[in-house]
């Protein structure tokens, strides 16, 4: 209990702080770099630098399954699809297509006063400006420690309940957050197990017919894109004949 | 360097989703090649799932979206995949057709 007081009486810098930042920074830096290059090829490399690095947010917020969703099918998958349609457009006309400077204006007058809109909006409640999550869950479990303390000095016996909340409440303090995979696999296939124990929710609210409808989308699309990309053999021959 | 011994909250998040959504908004409207403006897009379903996760993050609140937070970026990822791929299609179409791949030129439904 001491220890723990002394060590939030001094400032220390928080590490996850820092390391938001730092990707954060990378995120927005190669956004703008997304942005302001006129060349494809350099916006493809840049767009990789920026999604590898939000998906590293992600991480830092506890989405550990969607983080390495993000970087799997995200960063693998959309980002190499894409770049094969550089490769395939990639003439020399075509890499570097300058932008009119009417244009730039434009568009930099509008995401500007929608940025400083957005901004105003994301600092406007005092709540979200700051987490106590790490120092509230150390408090939590100095506080039940001493409680066990003080228990067990009057000669009760700990039971296996207060065992389980004690570890319950070490890995709250620890890292935060339980891994969530098999909680999301199930939520996929229509069971809340994250929900389960609340006696006026049935658990029930899952997430099946969204899946199926995905699912279903997905293989319209890859037929549709298919279809749309096919060689076109037949204009070709009419052209030769 | 005070702000660095502070725990960010979920304003943090949101800036940063803002950021990238203004990005991609940008993007979308100032590049002419067809793939440039498919990579706007990307940033700014990337915005999108950086705001759901921050809400769902129980760092920042205590009655945070949760599971149903995680589950709709993954969907969002999966739509995002699906809609290049189609994009994708129709840009190489446009590109096979007109040899060119300039959105300023794609005139013809301008009746």
């Amino acid at each position: 209990m001491s220890e723990l007081l002394l060590a939030a009486a001094q400032p220390t810098i928080n590490w996850h702080t820092v390391m938001f930042y730092v990707t954060a920074i990378f995120a927005c830096g190669f956004a703008v770099v997304v942005t302001t290059t006129n060349n494809i090829v350099r916006m493809a490399f840049a767009l990789i630098v920026s999604l590898a690095a939000t998906s590293g947010l992600l991480f830092l917020a506890g989405a550990y399954f969607v983080g390495a969703m993000q970087l799997m099918i995200y960063v693998g998958g959309t980002v190499v699809l894409l770049i094969f349609g550089v490769m395939l457009t990639a003439q020399k006309a075509f890499i570097t297509m300058r932008t009119r400077a009417s244009d730039w204006i434009l568009g930099l007058l509008v995401g500007g006063a929608l940025f400083s809109i957005l901004l105003q909006l994301a600092f406007l409640i005092p709540q979200w400006q700051s987490s106590d999550y790490q120092a509230a869950a150390d408090a939590e479990l100095a506080a039940y420690v001493e409680k066990l303390k003080a228990d067990k000095a009057d000669g009760k016996v700990i039971t296996q309940e207060q065992r389980d909340e004690l570890e319950r409440l070490e890995i709250a303090a620890d890292d935060g957050m339980p891994q969530r995979s098999g909680e999301i696999g199930l939520a996929l296939v229509g069971v809340r197990a994250d929900k389960a124990q609340r006696p006026d929710e049935p658990g029930l609210a899952g997430y099946l017919l969204p899946f199926e409808i995905v699912s279903i989308h997905l293989l319209v699309v890859l037929v549709g894109a298919a279809y749309l990309a096919r060689a076109r053999r037949h204009s070709h021959a009419g052209a030769s004949q | 360097m005070s702000f660095l011994y502070e725990p960010i909250g979920l304003s943090h998040y949101l800036a940063v989703g803002a950021f990238l959504f203004v990005c991609g908004i940008v993007c979308m409207a100032t590049k002419r090649n067809a793939l440039g403006i498919l990579i706007g897009i990307e940033l700014v379903l990337n915005g999108a799932i950086l705001n759901f996760i921050g809400f769902a993050s129980p760092y920042f609140r205590d009655e945070n979206l949760g599971l149903d937070g995680h589950l709709i970026a993954l969907f969002v990822i999966v739509l995002a995949a699906a809609e290049a791929a189609v994009a994708l299609a129709i840009a190489l179409n446009f590109y096979n057709n007109h040899a060119t791949i300039d959105v300023d030129r794609a005139s013809e439904l301008k009746g």
